[in-house]
């Protein structure tokens, strides 16, 4: 499938997507979106740009192996949900929020830091599975 | 309290990380625990003595009622004494007769696990923690049993002892529950304070029954006895902790336990007498067929044990005394003999009575306990064991009705285990020494001086009786119910029946002692009975049953998918279907229902049309392809009924799985015409009857009225209180996170299997062939 | 619509089970497939259905003032979808290890059972 268009193409269709799966991820809570979708669409940019450039482009873009980001979001989506625990000796979970608003993305909490976890996860196993499977097959 | 019965186990869990330390010549150090357990609960006896009950209370599981209850009063005091002083002594024993053993410390921790359960058992007052160690105690039972792991009858003895004290366990657990629901608690001190009213409760035989099958397994009565000689392929310090000492004792002190709440009913009173006594007379019967010095032993201890049972099942205030005592006598005496019986088969190489003789030329000490211990096995004066007997036949012969029946049998069971107690204490020793045995050598003083110890102790008590007196046997009669006040041992009762009794006992014993060889052709003979025993009868009953367990498996577990599939459908589609056929009428009501539009029939065309186009071609890739439009077709579906973030995933996923197909797909089988055309069809209705099942399930299910009360909750608050204003999203990360944190785990674990999966290879040295 | 929704999850389930009776891995997987749409169409249907009413607050207020759309079942059913993804590339891969180690494509030739083995 190593077409020149869709090289060329994929070439700025990585950048355009990572960005829209973030602003996806970003919108999730006010808008369609979150971290679910957000992380598919960026999955599937790598994807596509693994089948135009070869899987080692791909992976040589992402530097670590894809795998690693699943830990880190769990972590990530764990703490989120541990911070009011040691904080403020609240339940497991309690929503944290920044009292004001930041510009373009809107109200700040533990929320968004969980939603993050959910995409880093779903990017990792996404890109995982998909990225052991070309290797082998 | 707690913290006595937990050493066991705690230095058990520190023998795991520390055991090589105590290999060694460290060994007996470890017999510094029970000695000090002893000395812990020998602290207590002037309070008990008194008439005082120490109990202490944990909290474990509040709302099941069920909590860490200890009390100590005379019964377990008697028993916590016995535990934890033959304890020590074993402790003592086996660091010598072990010695240098390769899993000594393994050893250890078994053997302080059963410790401390036995302990937790005798001590608790709640039923269900006592049931916990209950199993406890059969648990580490099973691997003393089979420490020797490498032997096939170890293994095999140890799986019976398990199997039928399992059973027991199980029986008791039942008990607990029946009797918790009908008192209404689990404190065995205050079911006490309700005894009338069980009495004349529906389920009173019920639970008696339950009662009884754990005791009876655990304490080997007749049926259930032949796990006992079994268990003798442990080394004999565990047969003579467990098997004759402690742990056979847990269903006697069952009984003793529940006496004073389910006991003095003719059921209870007559059921105990029954099986005690075929136990004592079946087995000490079977004593006389026996050279292994072990087999004599476990017959006459399961022998004892039916006595314990039968006294028990007289229930006066005197076959409970008697009971007490004969408790301690036999604690003493079997010890000593199993203690002997070890000695002489480390030092000798056999156990066979056949063919030992005059050992007492090289082990004077051993000779000494043996025969100190045989005397009171026989109740001689000045033994303790002829205060027992004494008391035993003064109950027998106070009991109502039957008197001559009970006397008889206990009179013969006493000859018989008099037999017993010389075969094991006295043959050995006596007579010239053959050739083969003047290798033998004195054994060890830790060795030794455990068994002389309990026969010295078992003469003592008989000399001065006040010493068991009012420190341990009347505050066990107290604990059963019955006054106590007026007991008073002696050796000397007078001249009555009883003594001329005791005397007819001694001299036909010794008479059935000089008559009678033990000989391989005797119990050659009760081998023929072996087809007839409760034991084979329970082999082919075990053998039958795995061989139907088998026969049905092979039924339904036969390896087919499409098998298990079609079973489970067809019972939903019959199941269902009747109820649904049978108990309502579908009821479509088209004014609720939203209108059809042109596009949304079209969307549902193509959808039905790649469903068809999937299952019906015979292209892999055509298949892939046209799944991929029924994922469109639905997320086409979300759109039009407001559900974008549906819309959006489902569309990102259908792509991944249409790449994931196309990547594998080269790789995997092409489609075969594996099935004829016959089984197509048959499949094939059977998907369209479940498949329309499910459409008028769901129809139906329309017509209910629903509850949206959780839904509008979180779209009530979304906003207040979780600052968002997409309800979808704030569900997934924020009202029900922890769900989404559970599952964005669950997909690291099945991108790691497939990792896993494909990228590591079995070392072809692993494989199995 | 709702008629049609009944009759497209019937469709989804039978085409699933038939799929799951062949004898075929890859069918087998397929089936799976199927039914697991079918089973979150169910979910959504039950739910009840409600046209352009999505569950996400106007910009200008704070809590719902017209009809909305439930949105506990599009959660559930969010969640399914991506586990389903899961769940589908692992059947796949054990498929293709199956069918490398046992060497059949033929569901009825893999009924050994461990002991058999």
């Amino acid at each position: 499938m190593k077409t020149l268009i869709l090289k060329t193409a994929s070439n700025y269709l990585l950048p355009v997507l990572l960005v829209f799966s973030v602003f996806i991820l970003l919108r999730g809570h006010y808008l369609p979106g979150g971290g679910f979708v957000g992380g598919l669409i960026a999955a599937i940019a790598f994807v596509l740009h693994a089948f135009a450039n070869g899987l080692a482009k791909a992976k040589d873009l992402l530097k670590i192996h894809p795998g690693f980001l699943m830990p880190i979001g769990l972590a990530l989506a764990f703490l989120s949900g541990v911070a009011p625990v040691i904080g403020l000796d609240d339940p497991f979970m309690t929503g944290l929020w920044f009292p004001d608003p930041f510009p373009v993305i809107g109200n700040v909490g533990s929320a968004l830091f969980f939603d993050i976890g959910v995409y880093l996860v779903v990017v990792g196993v996404t890109l995982t599975i998909i990225f052991t499977i070309s290797e082998s097959a | 309290m707690l913290t006595a019965i937990l050493l066991g186990f705690l230095f058990a869990f520190f023998l795991v990380f520390a055991g090589r330390f105590f290999k060694g010549k460290l060994a007996v150090v470890s017999a510094l625990i029970p000695l000090s357990l002893f000395i812990y609960f020998a602290s207590f006896i002037p309070r008990i003595a008194s008439g005082e009950v120490v109990s202490k209370t944990y909290e474990w599981v509040p709302s099941f009622g069920v909590n860490l209850g200890f009390s100590l009063d005379g019964l377990s005091l008697l028993f916590s004494l016995m535990i934890t002083g033959i304890g020590f002594l074993v402790y003592v024993y086996t660091s010598s007769y072990l010695k240098n053993h390769q899993y000594l410390d393994r050893f250890y921790a078994y053997l302080s696990v059963f410790m401390g359960a036995m302990l937790g058992l005798v001590l608790s007052d709640n039923i269900i923690s006592m049931f916990v160690f209950w199993e406890l105690t059969s648990i580490s039972s099973f691997f003393l049993i089979g420490f020797n792991n490498t032997s096939e009858a170890s293994r095999k003895s140890a799986l019976t002892a398990l199997g039928i004290t399992g059973f027991g366990g199980f029986s008791l657990l039942a008990g607990a529950l029946l009797l918790g629901s009908m008192t209404g608690t689990y404190s065995i001190t205050e079911m006490m304070t309700m005894k009338e009213a069980l009495a004349g409760h529906e389920f009173y035989i019920l639970a008696v029954i339950f009662i009884f099958g754990a005791a009876f397994t655990k304490s080997a009565q007749f049926p259930f006895h032949f796990w006992l000689p079994g268990a003798m392929k442990a080394p004999t310090p565990v047969s003579t902790y467990l098997h004759s000492a402690t742990m056979v004792k847990a269903g006697v002190y069952l009984l003793m336990r529940f006496t004073p709440v389910l006991g003095d009913t003719n059921f209870w009173n007559t059921t105990l007498i029954v099986v005690g006594g075929i136990t004592m007379l079946y087995s000490a019967v079977h004593t006389l067929f026996r050279t292994d010095l072990k087999g004599v032993l476990a017959y006459s201890t399961i022998s004892a044990l039916g006595i314990l049972v039968f006294l028990i099942g007289l229930g006066s205030q005197g076959a409970f005394l008697a009971a007490a005592v004969f408790i301690i006598v036999h604690a003493l005496y079997k010890a000593t003999l199993f203690l002997v019986t070890g000695i002489i088969d480390l030092q000798a190489g056999t156990r066979n009575v056949t063919v030992l003789a005059g050992l007492r030329k090289v082990m004077m000490p051993v000779a000494a306990a043996g025969f100190l211990a045989a005397i009171s096995s026989a109740g001689i004066p000045p033994s303790v064991g002829f205060l027992g007997k004494e008391l035993t036949y003064e109950a027998s012969t106070h009991s109502t009705g039957m008197v001559i029946l009970i006397v008889a049998a206990i009179v013969l069971t006493k000859i018989l285990l008099l037999y017993a107690g010389f075969v094991a204490g006295i043959k050995p020793f006596t007579g010239r020494l053959p050739e083969k045995f003047t290798e033998a050598k004195m054994p060890d003083p830790l060795m030794w001086v455990p068994p002389l110890l309990l026969a010295i102790l078992g003469i003592v008590f008989g000399i001065f009786p006040a010493l068991i007196e009012s420190y341990l046997v009347k505050p066990v009669v107290t604990a059963l119910g019955k006054d106590a006040s007026d007991i008073h041992l002696a050796l000397w009762h007078g001249f009555n029946t009883v003594l001329v009794l005791s005397i007819i006992t001694i001299v036909v014993g010794i008479l059935l002692y000089f008559i009678l060889k033990p000989s391989e052709k005797l119990e050659n003979r009760i081998g023929k009975l072996e087809p007839v025993s409760p034991e084979s009868i329970l082999k082919k009953l075990t053998y039958f049953f795995g061989a139907f367990s088998k026969f049905w498996t092979n039924v339904f577990q036969n390896g087919y998918l499409r098998n298990y599939v079609t079973t489970i459908i067809l019972f939903l589609v019959i199941l269902v279907g009747y109820i649904f056929i049978g108990n309502s009428r579908l009821v479509i009501d088209h004014t609720k229902l939203s209108q059809i539009t042109a596009y949304e029939l079209a969307v549902t065309i193509i959808l039905i049309a790649g469903v068809f186009y999937t299952v019906f071609t015979r292209s892999r890739i055509g298949a892939v392809a046209a799944m991929g439009v029924v994922g469109l077709a639905i997320c086409l579906l979300f759109v039009f009924y407001s559900a974008p973030d549906l819309a959006m995933t489902q569309f990102s996923i259908d792509t991944l799985t249409v790449i994931l197909f196309v990547l594998v797909l080269y790789r995997l089988p092409k489609y075969l015409v594996l099935s004829d055309y016959k089984m197509r069809i048959r499949d094939g209705i059977l998907s369209l009857t479940f498949g329309g099942l499910i459409s008028l399930i769901a129809l139906q299910v329309l017509a209910e009225p629903v509850n949206s009360d959780v839904g509008d909750f979180y779209a009530k608050n979304a906003y207040i209180m979780a600052h968002g204003k997409n309800v979808v999203n704030v569900i997934l990360v924020d009202f029900r996170g922890t769900d989404t944190l559970i599952e964005i785990s669950v997909l690291a674990i099945a991108a790691i299997g497939v990792y896993g999966l494909l990228k590591l290879r079995v070392k072809s040295s692993d494989r199995p062939n | 619509m709702e008629i049609l929704f009944a009759i497209i999850i019937g469709v989804l389930y039978a085409a699933g089970i038939y799929m799951i009776l062949r004898r075929s891995l890859v069918k087998l997987i397929i089936g799976i497939i199927l039914l697991g749409n079918g089973a979150n169409l169910l979910i959504f249907l039950l739910g009840r259905i409600t046209e352009g009413a999505p569950p996400i607050i106007p910009e200008e207020s704070k809590v719902f003032l017209e009809a909305y759309a439930d949105p506990v079942p599009q959660a559930l059913i969010l969640t399914a979808i991506v586990i389903s993804f899961g769940l589908q590339s692992f059947a796949i891969i054990l498929v293709k290890r199956a069918h490398k180690v046992v060497k059949t494509d033929d569901l009825d030739e893999m009924n050994a059972t461990d002991e058999d083995s």
